[in-house]
This record gives C-alpha cells, structure tokens and sequence, in this order.
C-alpha cells in the first residue's frame, strides 16, 4: 500500500478549505517542476546508463572505501567499484520493479473491480471478499509469501510487489465503475441497446481510467520501496546486475570500514520516492480541481 | 438490535479473514517447489536415505492426499495447534510465542513514540503556514524514506561511529533506542500529515470562530476542540500503519540482527519451514482482525453522528 493513498478519500468538508489547497498548489509549483525533472533524468539513466557512467561491475581492490572525488562521484564500495557508476546502472532495475509492478497491479486491479461491479452480485461478493482478506494482509507479508512461492529473482519480486498491490485497485475501480454503471447515460445507452462490453469499454473504462493513473503514480514510490525491502532481504536475485535495495543489503557488513557506503544508494531511493508523490500529488489536485 | 447486527457482521468477516490467511499460506506452500520431507531430514546435503523420507512423509501425513492434509491442517489450526517446526523441530506455538514479545515490544514502541510525536507536531505547526510548510518537508521525507535504510544510517552514525548505542542483539532499552527511532519515524509523518490537514479544515469552521469568540485560548482552542475532530481520520489511518508497522518490523529486525516474529519469519521463508510460516501469516491475520475491531469500536466511541445509524 503505498504511503499517500490515505489522502484520497472524499471529503465534504474540504469544499471549504479549497482556496487554501490552490494556495499550496501554485506555491509548490516550483517542487514539482524539480521533481519531475528528476524523474525525467531518472528514465534517461533507466534507458540510457552509459550516458552517465560505465563499468558498474569494475573491481579495483587497491581503490576499496575511497570517498568522494574527481574520478569516483560518490567514492567505491568494497570491492573497488564505483558507486555512482553502480547507482546509475541499478536505476532501471528499481524503476522497472516499481513502474512494472504498479502497471501490473493497475492492470489486474482494474479486471478484478470490473468483474466486481458488473459481474453480479455474487461476483461482486466472492471477489470482495478476496480482496478483504488480501488486505488484511500487510503488503509485505504478502510479497514475502509470494516471492517464497515463486523463489528470489527480480521478476518474481515484481510479480509479487504487482500481486500485493492489486486488492487496492481493485476497491477504487469497483467504486467508481458502480457509479458509472448507475448513471443515466448509461442506463440510456443500455436503453438504446448498446451491448455490455461496448458500454465497459466506451463508458466505464475512460471514467475509470484518470483515477486509476492517479492511484498509480501514488503507489510507484510505495513499490520502488517493497522492491528495494525485498531485495535487501536478499530476495532479489542476481549479483550481476545492481539494484538500489540489494547495493543497501551489502553495506550492511562494511559500516565498521566505511560509514559513507549507504547513504547514496538510499538516498537515491528516497528522493526518487519524494519526487514521485510530489508529481502525484499535483496530478491529484489538477483531477480534483477539474471537477471530476 | 442494530450494533449486535454489526458485531455478528464484523466477526464473521475476522474469521473468513484468519481462514483465508490460513488457506493461502496453505496452498501457497503447496505450490512450493521441492520435497518438504527433505527439508525435515535435514537438506538436500544431508542425502538421507529413501526409508528415512518414506518414514518422514508418513509420520507428517504427506503421503495422504491433499484434501486431507488441508482438513488436518485445519482441524489442528481450530485447537490453536500450528504443528512442529520443520528446522527446529519445536512446536510453532511455543517458537511464535517466545518470539512474538520481541517483536510487539519493537512495533508498540516505534507505534507509540511515532503517534506522540506525530501529534505534537500537528498541534503545534497546524493554521501557521510557515511552520507547516517546513513540517510537511520533513513528514514528506519521512514516509519516502525506507526504514532499513534510516536503521542502517543511524546504525553507522550511532553506534559505529559514536558508539553511544549497542550495535546489535536484543538486550536492553539501550539496544531498542534506533530500532524505535527508525520505526517512529515514518509513523509520526503520516501522523501529524493526517492530523494537520483535518485540523486546518477544522479551523476555518464556524464552532471554532465560537469557541475563539468565547475567549478560550488558542492553546486550548487545539488540545480541548480541534484535537478531537481529528480522530476519525486518524483511526482510519491507524489500522493502514499497524500493516506499515509490520513490514518494518521484519526489515528493521534484519537490520539490527534483532531476535523476532520478522527474522522467524525471513528465516523460515528461506528454509521452506512451512508450518512457522502458516504460524506467522495466521497470527499475524488474529492481530489484524483484532486491531480492526477494535478501530471500528473505537468510530463509535469517538464519532456520535455514526451512533445514531450505524452501518
């Protein structure tokens, strides 16, 4: 569950305080056109990292726990390699675990709260309840099962992250297809003869999707961090290839040697995480102030 | 009539949640890859012999079919028996037990440390923009940042570096001071982001303008009227951080090599052990379920609009 999902419910009372919320919209304006300069800097080292540095995997033993300096941005780790070199090149593992789970969850999330508010309401009671009992679950708990089922690895972490997300949206879609099933224009296009799967795709799905995007971005910084927990907790698979979250795990026996090695790889996963609920944010209130 | 209709509601739905828990975990560990047998006779390394598996098999039951098996596992569930583990060869209630003082004492003071600041900082930094702007900076950093990362900073800086606290192990308050602070952390931002935002709202409502107009202090304008119409809010809040409180407990008992339900846990992941970790997620189901109710009793308590037609 990603950290900021609290905020969206509803709330008659906020009506009053709206002039108060565009205030702080148009005064973190300038937050937001960093945050999302970031994240576009992030998708070009997740594409592109020999852009920035190369040989992520080089060891040097004789250059072991330098600091920072002209050759080495953020110093070398244990082995001599460089860190900066290792940051960039484990930015799209992390990303990809994160946006590929979230779209996974989206995806699955979107079917399961159809099928729930179209399927009848047997469907919509069974479906439910699964979701209830999945929630109850503490996400991570859940990813752990998962991942114990499935064995450590990068893909099953992601399936697992997409898995444990996929109750919320499921709830949301539910919700909100509910409402546009109820609504005159559909009960008219019904009327008109329109069949289900045309009314799902033409009606329901364009009213459902913006809100979906917005939980989305809220939830990609919740799943950059439940990949980067589980990697750290050694389940994430594959040495060749760095990721945020397990370059943490190894630091955790050298900070006797070297109290600098984990600050730059989680700072990057904080400042990502910071940068993705800011941009979600906006787009949250921009939904919200066009009158949805 | 209408709270006993709610309460038969709320129960049923507490034991379909705990049954649900224990089935997936079940059928989960079914689909795990590899023989449990030899995981009991001590690993693939340990290259026992075809008898000791077939007698391994039989005296754990897994030479019956599946739907036995499950009603088995069931029935022992419904008289609170998890079974033997498969690696310590202990009972998983006596292992969840003694672990599970460990870990409530790491989640209860990181929950409580984390609401009291939460709440002081809300009260004090609510209706000013200054103060709530830098507020809302660091309570932003605080639920971005991952918690194995704040331990292991503070761990470095702490006790490597300054030596003020112990580096790892379970004795003592010394040793829970970074645990705490790391686990408080993000539960104090969520907080006081929650708390602030409902007391900013509360604050341009007509009964505060009353009560201000009354001559009541500001000070006691906050702690007295506005701290109460926050609860709702909060309660919702609470049960999503007990889920938070949870998944830091695992990664921050990692962190400090603290004993605990989250290193039994990792531990028995990693092992295949399946009836501790049916022992964990069922548990760990009976406290989530117990939190929920008691949230939900506690909308009724706090909020007397839902009195007078509850759902």
């Amino acid at each position: 569950m990603s950290t900021l999902d609290i905020t969206h419910e509803p709330d008659p009372g906020r009506a009053a305080s709206g002039l108060l919320v565009t205030g702080n919209l148009r005064a973190r304006r300038p937050s937001v056109v960093a945050a999302a300069l970031l994240l576009a800097l992030l998708a070009v080292a997740a594409v592109w990292p020999s852009a920035f540095a190369s040989h992520p995997n080089q060891p040097d033993l004789g250059a072991a726990f330098r600091g920072p300096s002209p050759t080495h941005l953020l110093g070398t780790d244990q082995l001599g390699r460089d860190t900066f070199a290792r940051l960039v090149h484990g930015t799209r593992t992390s990303l990809l675990i994160g946006l590929g789970g979230t779209a996974l969850a989206a995806a699955g999330g979107a079917l399961w709260g159809l099928v729930a508010a179209l399927g009848g309401r047997i469907a919509d009671e069974v479906t439910m309840r699964i979701a209830d009992i999945l929630m109850a679950f503490p996400s991570l708990l859940l990813a752990l099962v998962v991942v114990s089922v499935l064995g450590p690895g990068q893909e099953n972490v992601l399936l697992a992250i997409g898995l444990s997300l996929m109750p919320i949206f499921a709830r949301i879609v539910r919700i909100q297809a509910k409402v546009v099933a109820s609504s005159l224009y559909v009960s008219s296009a019904r009327g008109l003869g329109v069949s289900p799967l045309r009314i799902v795709v033409g009606h329901v799905l364009p009213n459902v999707g913006p809100s979906v995007l917005v939980i989305a971005t809220m939830n990609v910084g919740g799943a950059i961090i439940a990949g980067a927990s589980l990697s750290f907790l050694g389940l994430g698979g594959s040495a060749s290839s760095p990721d945020w979250g397990s370059m943490l795990a190894e630091t955790r026996g050298y900070l006797q040697a070297d109290w600098w090695l984990p600050v730059a790889p989680g700072l990057a996963i904080t400042l990502t995480v910071v940068a993705l609920s800011v941009v979600g944010r906006a787009m949250q209130q921009r939904a919200k102030g066009s009158g949805r | 009539m209408h709270y006993r209709r709610w309460v038969v509601r709320r129960l049923w739905l507490g034991i379909l949640v705990i049954w649900g828990a224990a089935t997936t975990s079940f059928v989960a560990l079914q689909l795990l890859p590899g023989n449990p047998a030899l995981v009991i006779a001590g690993g693939g390394n340990n290259y026992p012999s075809e008898a000791t598996l077939r007698a391994v098999e039989r005296t754990y039951g897994f030479d019956k079919s599946i739907v036995t098996q499950y009603l088995t596992f069931l029935g022992r569930l419904l008289r609170g028996d998890f079974g033997d583990s498969y690696q310590l060869h202990q009972p998983v209630g006596s292992i969840l037990s003694s672990q599970a003082a460990a870990s409530a004492e790491l989640a209860a003071g990181g929950a409580i440390i984390g609401a009291l600041v939460g709440v002081a900082v809300a009260l004090a930094t609510a209706g000013r923009p200054r103060a709530a702007g830098a507020a809302r900076c660091l309570e932003l950093l605080a639920v971005s940042t991952p918690g194995f990362w704040i331990g292991l900073v503070l761990l470095s800086l702490f006790s490597f570096d300054l030596h003020l606290f112990p580096v790892i192990g379970n004795d003592g308050v010394s040793s829970l001071v970074l645990p705490w602070i790391t686990l408080a952390l993000p539960v104090a931002g969520s907080t006081s982001l929650v708390m602030r935002e409902e007391m900013e709202q509360a604050l341009v409502q007509p009964f505060a303008l009353t009560v201000r107009a009354r001559g009541v202090s500001e000070s006691r304008l906050r702690s007295r009227h506005l701290l109460k119409h926050t609860a709702p809010p909060v309660l919702t809040l609470s049960s999503w951080i007990v889920g938070q409180l949870f998944g830091g407990v695992v990664v921050i008992e990692q962190v400090f090599a603290r004993d605990g339900l989250g290193q039994t846990l990792v531990a028995a992941v990693e092992g295949r052990d399946l009836p501790v970790v049916t022992g964990v997620v069922v548990f760990v189901a009976v406290v989530f379920v117990l939190v929920n109710f008691v949230v939900d009793g506690l909308y009724l308590a706090v909020d007397p609009r839902l009195r007078r037609q509850p759902a």
